[in-house]
């Protein structure tokens, strides 16, 4: 059976995480390589690096994290933050990641969506989106941007659906609102997406407790769950959260 | 010894190049035959559409050096694309392929919870013991991303099988020639155990 995916997000500012003073003590803190070797090696699934630097005299810096972290993790993992062109994407792909995220950029301009799908295949491209309830929005949901900062005129449902009718191959749905509480994903728009789409959804934002994830799997359908701060600042470790999916019957990978 | 990789355009190579020089293999990686010489083992990966990557191994003749490959006794591992297209045909827009295991490609069929493409983490397990799968456990997870699957001709070639909706084909092999729907260079410490069985055989 399909195991449901654990993700862990870092953040990357000019080469360097920007969380994780709790985190092994045998791990530079704050190099992204090596934190994302040490999760490599507790058994995560995923990994997904958001530069939030994303300025394009910066890029050099991500793509050599990109490449380093590609030599030593064989596993998939994305990266988003500031990919505007089918260039940006292929640069990072070719320094060896499995995947590209566009947020932002897609609302800004969706035909990326497309031209990125038709020249690296759908399963390239990830949808990033940042919903906030709104009872105005036709499905209740509404897209923001700019992380959060900026409203759009976009229905969360009707971008979903928008953005696999033109090549995502995936959707990273944040819920703004549950964001950083630790009090768990918010469940209604997770299943109600994942539910309306044919392709992956991952939820994200509002992690703090194995529980959660239990229940967005559960209840909310996702096929992963994206976790930050549970991880970097030591509570848990991926270890632990899958064992205890695993003994909650959510089928997850099991490493020895 | 060295190994080369096919470079078709089908997808990014990188990882699985990565893998390769972690492995401390020696490697080249080709976008024609003619670079091919003297290589004594082949990586046919790929991710993409079978119908135009079957139209750029036509063009640049990898088509007859991979079927002249598998018949040379001369180990080949397929990934992904790559084991799709060793086989006879794809119903991937009606595309005839290398035929160099006997079977079709099927893609897997809309069903209500059943998202395609299959993406993420699947238990893989081994039917028969194929010294590829030495010291992988049987269930262990790899990682796979794809929409079709192989549906062998014959019943003796398949060496792994993997549940969605259904059990289908992950692996196939006859004689020095074996082929994966999954991705070993992206299937963590397993994978990179499975590709160095590999390049054992």
């Amino acid at each position: 059976m399909l195991q449901k995916r654990v993700i862990i997000c870092l953040d990357v500012r000019e080469g360097k995480t920007t969380k994780g003073i709790k985190f092994k003590g045998n791990v530079d803190l704050g190099d992204p390589v090596e934190m994302a070797r040490a999760y490599y090696e507790d058994g995560v699934d995923e990994l997904v690096f958001y530069d939030i630097t994303a300025s394009a005299e910066k890029r050099g810096i991500m793509i050599d994290v990109v490449r380093r972290v590609a030599e030593q993790i064989f596993i998939p993992f994305s990266v988003g933050g500031g990919l505007g062109s089918v260039e940006d994407m292929r640069e990072v792909l070719l320094a060896g990641a499995e995947k590209i995220s566009v947020n932002t950029q897609a609302v800004s301009n969706p035909g990326i969506i497309d031209s990125g799908a038709a020249l690296f295949g759908n399963q390239c491209i990830v949808l990033g989106m940042d919903v906030a309830r709104d009872v105005s929005s036709a499905s209740g949901y509404r897209v923001y941007t700019h992380g959060g900062r900026t409203r759009t005129q976009l229905d969360a449902l009707q971008w979903a659906r928008e953005a696999e009718q033109r090549g995502a191959g995936e959707i990273v749905l944040n819920s703004i609102d549950a964001d950083g509480t630790k009090e768990g994903y918010e469940l209604n728009v997770t299943r109600m997406i994942s539910e309306a789409v044919g392709i992956p959804v991952v939820a994200s934002g509002g992690a703090g407790e194995p529980e959660h994830l239990a229940r967005v799997f559960r209840e909310g359908n996702a096929d992963a769950a994206l976790i930050a701060s549970m991880v970097h600042y030591g509570k848990y470790t991926v270890a632990q959260i899958k064992s205890f999916l695993a003994a909650r019957g959510i089928p997850v990978r099991t490493t020895v | 010894m060295k190994t080369g990789i096919v470079d078709y355009k089908a997808g990014n190579l990188r990882s699985v190049e990565l893998a390769l020089k972690y492995l401390a293999v020696d490697y080249v990686v080709a976008d024609a035959p003619g670079l091919l010489e003297g290589v004594d083992r082949l990586i046919f990966p790929g991710v993409g559409e079978a119908n135009s990557a079957m139209r750029v191994l036509e063009a640049t003749g990898f088509d007859a050096y991979i079927r002249d490959f598998a018949a040379s006794g001369k180990p080949l591992l397929g990934i992904c694309l790559g084991c799709q297209i060793l086989m006879n045909a794809s119903d991937e827009r009606d595309t005839r392929c290398l035929g160099v295991f006997p079977g079709e490609v099927r893609r897997f069929p809309a069903r209500p919870g059943l998202k395609v493409p299959h993406m993420g983490w699947n238990q893989v397990y081994q039917r028969g013991r194929h010294p590829v799968f030495e010291g992988i456990p049987d269930g262990a997870s790899f990682y796979f991303v794809h929409s079709y699957y192989v549906e062998p001709g014959a019943a003796d070639i398949e060496i792994a099988s993997t549940d969605y909706g259904g059990f289908f084909t992950s692996g196939v092999a006859r004689d020095n020639v074996v082929a994966f729907q999954f991705h070993p260079e992206k299937s963590g410490e397993l994978g990179l155990k499975l590709l160095a069985n590999f390049f054992r055989l």
